[in-house]
């Protein structure tokens, strides 16, 4: 399912003195198939962009299809909708509530397919509880309370894969981990990326998160995607993200240092591919 | 839908009444819906209608505004006022309407209704003009200076305005938090307007129970916050706002104190509410 949305705007609290516009005109395309990344300020929209996507913000100005689906019509079935285009929000964990890990991941399952089996339900369960590399056996009767906060995550987000989702949309998954949570999680995304769930999107402000793993990415600032490009693309363009308050990946601040020095490197800002173009300059100069 | 709640939120104009002192305001609050339940006939009832105007006015708020807090009471104004036209009685002789049974309507009850239903527009208006006006720390800080005398009864005045401040604070934050897990929680299917009272009743607990750990969580962290400062009760507290009291509450307290005399003195002299009814039935 492809992802077009024109002049999106959104406004919040209107004709009020609280009234702020999060979405100033957003033009942006997702292809079927990408890992897309969305960067941006606190506040520069992103979050009320991606809330479109599944219809939990309703429409208020432009236009925006998701595949077959589109948002402007009223006849619209947005519960199919959001059976199709998963949503994962920041701190998924505080969203759990039942009494059983296993419950819980079922709760959408219930929801979206109301009629069934029960064997099927508990297949799917635990498909999705090992898929987020959870053991099945020794999670499925514990309170998701008592999880350690790495697992109560993996739990959440098992709940909202547990349905399959054509397009998955992670806001900020890997906030508040550490480095190696991070990377279990991007890698576990990965995993998912290319089964039934053909695109991912994800909503971050790590930079490096970026780089490393997105196929295109926009840039959000007040309200209007101010780029739409690779991670290449966007990382080359250094000053232009300073200027907005944004960072820039480690792999792109070496770069700046030793262009300053007078080493231009042609990379695609991923650690790896860095540090292989860097060994490969070093030895040219070294001879 | 849940930003619709007005009631104690704040409009953020400048104007005469928004500067004025919190504690003044309560106080002439408490006077207004005094003046309220003083009136006696449609004239006081009047005059204090025109006040809450000119306050309305002063306060810069529109009036659309203020009107809206009433429709969270509207079905309240509504239920009285049809108990009060069916079931009113009184020792004196009454102008029958309408009789059916134990149900009489009468020009009594008729002005009873009319007159109660704009008492409790009235103050529902008026106290909400100073939520509307009044920062809800403004408040609190207000009550807490004006709960001041019970210390003397060792009544915990600090704490009480501690515990309401907290409150209020925490309101915007667990709103957004509610909004937040409604979000995720429909976006995994939940839904939440339609179907018959249990079911409805039923969709809230995926959202309540996620909002009841988050609320004890933050309770926990922000004692552990005031903890690591060294927060331990009121003695020797100072404030960062102090209250002053400005030529704008004596001008209040004028005002206020005119509204009271006044509708007295409408009270003395025009007589009850169905005077007007004597005025019709006895020509």
């Amino acid at each position: 399912m492809r992802i077009v949305a024109e002049g999106l705007t959104y406004t919040y609290n209107p004709k009020s003195p609280f009234a702020s516009h999060a979405l100033n005109g957003v033009n942006v395309t997702i292809e079927e198939g990408e890992f897309f990344g969305i960067i941006g300020h606190t506040g520069s929209g992103k979050s009320t962009f991606v809330q479109h996507l599944n219809a939990l913000i309703k429409l208020t100005g432009g236009s925006l299809k998701v595949g077959d689906y589109d948002l402007a019509d009223k006849k619209c079935d947005f519960l199919e909708l959001r059976s199709k285009v998963g949503m994962v929000f920041q701190y998924p964990e505080y969203q759990l509530f039942a009494e059983t890990v296993e419950k819980d991941v079922m709760f959408g399952l219930k929801n979206f397919h109301k009629d069934m089996k029960e064997e099927e339900m508990r297949a799917a369960v635990k498909e999705a509880i090992e898929r987020v590399d959870l053991d099945y056996e020794e999670v499925k009767d514990k309170s998701p309370f008592e999880l350690s906060g790495g697992q109560k995550r993996r739990v959440a987000i098992a709940g909202v894969i547990v349905t399959k989702p054509e397009i998955l949309i992670l806001d900020e998954p890997a906030a508040g981990l550490d480095p190696l949570g991070k990377k279990e999680i991007m890698d576990l995304l990965h995993a998912i990326h290319g089964g039934w769930c053909k695109t991912i999107v994800v909503v971050s402000h790590d930079m490096d998160e970026i780089a490393e793993n997105c196929t295109r990415a926009a840039v959000f600032s007040e309200g209007k995607v101010v780029m739409e490009d690779t991670p290449a693309g966007i990382f080359r363009r250094g000053d232009e993200l300073l200027a907005f308050g944004l960072d820039l990946p480690v792999t792109a601040k070496c770069a700046r240092i030793l262009k300053e020095r007078g080493v231009e490197i042609e990379t695609d800002f991923t650690v790896e591919d860095f540090i292989t173009k860097v060994l490969a300059e070093y030895g040219r100069r070294q001879g | 839908m849940l930003n619709d709640v007005t009631f104690g939120q704040y409009y953020p104009v400048r104007s005469f009444v928004h500067n004025m002192d919190p504690r003044a305001k309560i106080v002439f609050m408490i006077a207004y819906i005094v003046a309220i339940f003083l009136a006696k006939n449609f004239f006081a009832l009047a005059a204090v209608t025109a006040f809450l105007i000119l306050i309305v006015l002063l306060s810069r708020v529109p009036f659309g505004r203020v009107l809206r807090s009433v429709k969270m009471i509207l079905f309240l104004i509504v239920f009285t006022a049809v108990l009060n036209l069916f079931f009113y009685s009184s020792g004196a002789e009454l102008h029958i309407i309408w009789h059916w049974k134990f149900i009489t309507v009468s020009w009594e009850s008729v002005i009873n209704m009319i007159f109660l239903a704009m008492r409790l527009f009235l103050l529902v208006m008026g106290t909400s003009v100073l939520t509307l006006t009044t920062t809800p720390v403004a408040l609190t800080d207000g009550i807490e200076s004006l709960l001041t005398p019970l210390k003397w009864i060792r009544f915990p005045v600090h704490e009480l305005a501690l515990i309401m401040s907290i409150a209020l604070r925490f309101i915007p934050t667990l709103m957004d938090e509610t909004n937040r897990i409604v979000a995720a929680q429909k976006a995994r299917g939940a839904n939440f307007e339609t179907g018959g009272l249990i079911k409805r009743a039923k969709a809230v607990i995926p959202v309540l129970i996620p909002l009841l750990v988050s609320a004890f969580r933050r309770a926990e962290d922000l004692g552990d916050a005031m903890d690591a400062r060294c927060y331990s009760g009121a003695k020797g507290r100072t404030k960062y706002k102090k209250l002053v009291f400005t030529w704008r509450d004596a001008l209040g307290l004028i005002f206020t104190a005119a509204l009271i005399t006044g509708i007295v003195f409408l009270n003395l002299y025009l007589g009850g509410k169905f005077a007007i009814l004597d005025y019709f039935f006895t020509k």
